[in-house]
């Protein structure tokens, strides 16, 4: 080990010594590092579904971001079609490559050009599926993966996100606590994104600007499935 | 970078008569409070979860050593390495070394005050690397050889005239007839020129807002996107951060975040915060290849325990920054070193040393903005106040402070004839000052009246109608 690593946790213990504060025994600290406890959770974070729906919806919306609900995953090749059409885009989607997003219909939608995996610079609009959205700020979670990359949420100017009603909780700390039954306890995928909007910077004179580097426009497919209220 | 906070006096006097900056600082005197009073009031929970970010980091603290080394065994765990650096040279170097390992040419850098801090860029310059900042604030001052001058908006002295002067002297490839009368089209520029080169990336540097003990991530805090395209692209991610940015759990994270975007720019959440653990897993598509984090200390484990403890709480939100009258009239370079505002007039002299800026503390009027507004509630005024009285029994203070503080702690000592005496001047001061409500001069304080009139004082002091509204149990605004 090196000796700027003993030199600088020395020093920190010499100060937490000489400060005089009672301290917890490693065990205690222990027992709350790995059991981690949701401190106070807004009100706002703790409704019921078709509250959390409704309320991820408004946030969303009111922090620039588009969405429309849509009664079954199938009807996801048109309504990207759709939504390409209706804001002008090129008539090229770059999908994440995971069964449920791929497998959909999309040879229905012939004139739309697909392509997948990774996105490269030139990628003009990414699909791709959301891990939870979270009511209480509008706000998407995406964890990286083999069929999740995370370049796609950021690299094209448009991001379309697919997101299933069942997986909108209230709360940041609900949706902590998925990733923990998914990934296993204090384990993570490498990237985990919230994303909140479309990219902006107030940079130049404090006005608000739309995609500055990432996604200049970002897209929600709101999907009922099975456990939609 | 290089300190002029010794030369505090006439930095201030250069800012009060530089007409673009005035023009700047006019947008933060508007922008940021109205929005964060909006974003506190749109949560109820919100003074109650201030309290909570206050005894999370106090609890973190008080056991630093031992998140320090359960977040590092987590990273290590992960595929990733700390390396941990007691001094800015000591960090410094090792960036180096390892940009030199992975035989970079071009390093992308999303925005960090630690970088700041160490003076990163000039050393990687000096060691020949090619480094662009992506944050569109930190690429313009980069363009323009200057320091930030605020540390969430560092771009914030620069008029867009200004912007538009530099990008058409650097950017000459691209068409001198084009428009770039608007701020989106200055945005869509500098967006089409970084972008390549994200791509051409070996390496990229981000700092840190926090870092978790539980499973050994770094969190970043972004709206631009610039953070995450710096980290993902490259082969190489370096994380650039300071022993108190560790937090137990995520859930201690996410609560804090809750205070900081609201407090910082009166948002809900900023639009990216990205957890990041590691290099890239042997299967995933994208992502870095390796993983480092350089740990800082640069004094701040002497501050651990001390006078200063509390400041180590702080999460760079910038809230004092933006509510505070000194910064509104002379903006952030006048404090000379990296950190401005009352949080950099207590930090500062802390990793710089008292005798370079030790006249930071004094650019306060004590007015207790920052503090009711700091999301980790940092008592500002008071510590600022403990490097008066360590400057004053330093005496390195020029004759007149050294004279006035004297008298000060005088009457301090004496609560009642502080109080009477201050009531006679109030009363002497408004019988004077009532014909117009403003003095226009008023003698010892010419480096006040010299910029602005003095408001004649309504009759009654401070001390009194606090204790007036303590009596009728009302919080102080
Ligand atoms: S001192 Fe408080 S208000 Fe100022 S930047 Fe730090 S956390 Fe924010």
């Amino acid at each position: 080990m090196s000796a700027s690593r003993e030199h600088v946790l020395n020093a920190v213990r010499a100060s937490i010594r000489q400060s005089g504060k009672p301290t917890l025994s490693p065990e205690q600290l222990t027992e709350r590092l790995e059991r981690p406890r949701p401190g106070l959770v807004p009100q706002r974070g703790q409704l019921d579904l078709a509250g959390r729906l409704d309320l991820f919806e408004s946030w969303a919306k009111a922090l620039s971001a588009t969405l429309v609900r849509l009664d079954d995953l199938a009807h996801v090749p048109r309504a990207v079609a759709d939504y390409l059409r209706q804001e002008n885009l090129p008539a090229q989607v770059r999908l994440a490559p995971t069964p449920e997003i791929e497998g959909l219909d999309w040879q229905s939608q012939s004139l739309v050009e697909i392509a997948r995996g990774r996105a490269q610079i030139d990628d003009t609009t990414s699909v791709t599926p959301a891990f939870a959205g979270i009511a209480e700020t509008g706000t998407l979670m995406m964890l990286s993966g083999p069929q999740t990359p995370t370049t796609l949420n950021f690299v094209p100017e448009n991001h379309i996100v697919v997101l299933k009603a069942s997986q909108v909780v209230g709360s940041y700390e609900e949706a902590l606590a998925h990733l923990r039954q998914v990934h296993g306890q204090g384990r993570m995928p490498r990237t985990v994104n919230y994303i909140t909007g479309p990219s902006r910077t107030a940079d130049i004179e404090q006005t608000i600007q739309l995609g500055a580097h990432g996604p200049r426009r970002l897209h929600i497919l709101l999907v009922k499935d099975s456990a939609d209220a | 970078m290089e300190s002029t906070a010794h030369a505090f006096k006439d930095n201030v006097t250069t800012a009060l008569h530089d007409a673009n900056l005035q023009q700047a600082l006019g947008k933060v005197r508007q922008g940021f409070i109205v929005k964060r009073r909006e974003a506190a009031d749109r949560l109820p929970e919100f003074e109650a979860l201030r309290d909570q970010a206050r005894d999370i980091k106090n609890h973190t603290l008080a056991h630093l050593d031992f998140y320090l080394e359960a977040y590092e065994k987590k990273v290590t765990e992960q595929g990733g390495q700390v390396h941990w650096a007691a001094t800015a040279e000591e960090a410094r170097d090792k960036i180096v070394d390892i940009c030199r390992a992975a035989d970079a040419k071009v390093v992308t850098k999303g925005k960090s005050m630690i970088a700041e801090e160490i003076a990163l860029n000039a050393h990687l310059e000096e060691a020949g690397l090619d480094v662009v900042e992506t944050d569109l604030g930190e690429y313009i001052i980069q363009l323009r050889h200057e320091p930030p001058s605020h540390i969430i908006a560092p771009a914030v002295h620069v008029t867009k005239k200004q912007v538009e002067a530099d990008f058409r002297q650097y950017h000459a490839d691209l068409p001198p007839e084009r428009h770039l009368d608007e701020p989106w089209e200055l945005v869509n520029e500098a967006r089409q020129v970084l972008r390549q080169r994200y791509f051409q990336a070996d390496v990229g540097i981000t700092g840190a807002n926090f870092l978790v003990a539980e499973t050994g991530s770094s969190i970043i805090v972004t709206n631009e996107g610039n953070g995450d395209l710096t980290q993902i692209l490259p082969k190489v991610h370096i994380v650039i951060t300071s022993i108190e940015k560790v937090v137990p759990n995520l859930d201690d994270a996410m609560a804090i975040l809750r205070v900081l975007a609201r407090s910082a720019t009166g948002q809900e959440f900023s639009t990216y915060t990205t957890l990041s653990t590691g290099p890239k897993r042997a299967e995933d598509l994208d992502g870095p290849e390796a993983y480092h984090v350089i740990l800082l200390d640069n004094g701040r484990s002497g501050m651990l325990g001390g006078d200063f403890a509390d400041m180590l709480r702080c999460i760079r939100c910038g809230a004092c920054i933006n509510h505070c009258p000194v910064y509104h009239a002379v903006g952030g370079h006048a404090y000379g070193w990296v950190y401005p505002g009352p949080m950099g007039s207590v930090l500062t002299p802390n990793l710089i040393g008292v005798e370079e800026a030790g006249h930071l503390p004094n650019a306060s009027t004590f007015c207790g903005r920052c503090e009711s507004v700091c999301p980790m509630r940092i008592p500002l005024p008071k510590m600022m106040r403990h490097w008066r009285e360590r400057e004053f029994e330093r005496h390195l203070s020029p004759k007149a402070v050294r004279w006035g503080l004297s008298l000060w702690a005088f009457f301090a000592r004496r609560p009642r004839l502080y109080g009477w005496a201050t009531g006679m001047a109030m009363s002497l001061m408004a019988a004077v000052g009532r014909k117009n409500g403003f003095f226009e001069r008023l003698p010892l304080a010419g480096g006040w009246t010299d910029h602005r009139a003095f408001p004649t004082p309504q009759g009654r002091t401070f001390r009194a109608q606090w204790a007036a509204r303590q009596r009728q149990g009302e919080e102080p605004s």
